[in-house]
């Protein structure tokens, strides 16, 4: 099968005055796939995530998402991309349905298609009854799913996951990643980071920053191995503690 | 005297509509020098226990007390011995490092000099910076700040909520690193935190979940009290592995852990062939399937379960 890439990067940088964030990555993500994106606070993440997602622009070198320029082209990508972090995710004082309604039309849905995708959402999370609640009044675990769910309702060609999962239970984070699975099943890619090194494992490649530079990228299984290491928190531990540059 | 002695102790928070059962009469003791780990995902009660214990709020019913004194009259006492570091940063973010610190010795009665060998291994790290402004440090030096002011008067409890929360794994496992060496000084520290894999490094835990106390024990002895045959498996296609384990009516949880998921089956008996089965039905490659020890992770959900 001929693969396609989603996300190509070339020498990509970023530089605040003197200090360089990022510092010339490159690397390449292909449709369907689960990328871990990891690295250390104040590695440069966060930075190389908002030039991918067209909301930063870099100072030298090339990258395109879903086949658009993030120089020339950031507003196509804002179209084809979904984004969702713990901290800036849904309206908490709109309800389930509205925050829908809200999204599908920011996204351009029709309103056929919403009412359509509101159905369909409603009951692949088991929220019937609650289209009405707010999602103020939703456990965390529920809002987190629903804001995932949200974030590819126009079917994007790629979605941004920055800490989706901090501080749910455990039962709820695995249910988390079984749409995380089944959404890049149906050839949506998943570009993620977290803070829990298990969660590195259900990636199929990862990418660790550290100073600005991508420092190792392979299968959480090539990655363990060349770093002689029984988990991805030890290989993570043995690049991270290289970091010169210190905090976010 | 045990240090903490928590006795059914409930909070509710009432709004227009609902009442939110916050804590549901909780009961549990901390031993002198002890890690004493509350643990738990948002939401479960945690800062609301922490919140009765170091005196800023008032239990709907039940009875605490720290050092032998009662959280309700004695709060004067509590509030002079114990040390708090809240989840939120909550120090001056206009003052300097080296102000801050000068700030909560002095309202304690006390000098930096005084308790500087109590601080002296963390403060170290941040000492570079200790005329920049707090607001403007990073956040595992926010953290060692905070750690620095909240031991400064050499409390006998102290008390962290959450102080890992979005820190990366290098500062995280630094960080558990400098509690085991203030552990050595005595000082008895209840820490919470919503990351499973940091029961390891309590010498007991409490896990909570809904405002109940799951369970409260050694790790070990939490980890003992797993009962049945635990396996893990792993193949090419993990997610549809997971589904075909989970379509198996003789299956009672399935559940991704890293590279492998981790099995547990209704009956008490060893299925390796059931699995196998499972496998083969799927027409699953490189199949590999091992019988494993439990961790906090698979206690906790089981235990959710129950």
């Amino acid at each position: 099968m001929q693969s396609e890439k989603v996300i190509t990067a070339h020498e990509l940088t970023k530089r605040f005055g003197d200090f360089v964030a990022v510092n010339k990555i490159t690397f390449d993500v292909e449709k369907g796939e689960i990328f871990g994106f990891l690295g250390a606070n104040g590695a440069g993440k966060t930075t190389a995530m908002r030039m991918l997602c067209g909301l930063l622009l870099p100072t030298s070198g090339q990258a395109t998402v879903a086949g658009f320029d993030v120089y020339k082209q950031n507003e196509q990508i804002k179209k084809n991309i979904g984004y969702m972090s713990q901290k800036f995710s849904l309206y908490e004082d709109l309800t389930v349905s509205e925050n829908i309604r809200f999204y599908g039309g920011i996204y351009g849905l029709s309103d056929a298609h919403i009412k359509e995708k509101s159905a369909l959402l409603v009951k692949q999370l088991h929220l019937d009854g609650q289209e009405k609640t707010l999602v103020r009044a939703l456990p965390l675990g529920w809002k987190q799913k629903l804001a995932f769910s949200i974030a590819i309702v126009h079917d994007p060609a790629i979605v941004f996951l920055d800490e989706p999962t901090g501080g749910v239970d455990p039962v709820t984070r695995r249910e988390f990643w079984g749409l995380i699975y089944e959404a890049s099943a149906r050839g949506i890619t998943i570009f993620v980071t977290t803070h829990y090194m298990d969660e590195a494992e259900y990636c199929n490649r990862v990418s660790i920053m550290v100073d600005g530079r991508i420092d190792a990228l392979d299968t959480p299984a090539n990655l363990m191995k060349d770093y002689s290491a029984a988990s991805m928190d030890e290989v993570f531990l043995q690049l991270a503690r290289k970091a010169v540059r210190s905090g976010d | 005297m045990q240090p903490v002695v928590v006795e059914n102790i409930v909070q509710n928070y009432s709004t227009k509509k609902t009442v939110v059962e916050a804590l549901k009469g909780i009961s549990f003791t901390v031993d002198r020098g002890e890690i004493f780990g509350i643990i738990g995902p948002d939401g479960a009660g945690k800062t609301s226990l922490f919140r009765i214990l170091t005196t800023l709020l008032l239990a709907e019913s039940g009875k605490a007390t720290v050092d032998g004194f009662d959280v309700v009259t004695d709060y004067k006492q509590i509030r002079n011995r114990i040390g708090y570091m809240p989840g939120r940063f909550s120090l001056y973010q206009d003052l300097s490092v080296e102000e801050n610190l000068q700030f909560f010795a002095t309202i304690f009665n006390t000098s930096i000099q005084q308790n500087y060998e109590l601080i002296k291994d963390i403060y170290q790290q941040i000492e570079p910076f200790k005329d920049r402004k707090a607001g403007a440090l990073s956040g595992g030096m926010k953290q060692k700040l905070a750690l620095c002011c909240a031991l400064i008067h050499k409390p006998s409890v102290l008390f962290l909520d959450e102080p890992t929360t979005g820190v990366d794994a290098v500062s995280r496992k630094e960080f558990w690193e400098m509690l085991h060496r203030l552990k050595e000084q005595q000082i008895t520290i209840l820490v919470s935190t919503a990351y499973m894999d940091e029961a390891s490094l309590c010498d007991r835990v409490a896990l909570i979940q809904k405002g109940e106390l799951l369970s409260v024990d050694t790790p070990k002895n939490i980890i003992g009290q797993f009962k049945k045959p635990l396996w893990a498996i792993r193949a090419d296609e993990m997610y549809k592995l997971m589904n075909d384990i989970a379509a198996d009516p003789a299956v009672e949880s399935c559940y991704p852990f890293g590279q492998y998921h981790h099995v547990v089956f209704k009956t008490q008996e060893k299925r390796r062939q059931t699995l196998e089965e499972i496998a083969k039905g799927g027409d699953h490659a490189n199949v590999e399937i091992k019988p494993i020890e439990p961790n906090i992770e698979d206690c906790f959900m089981a235990l959710m379960k129950d």
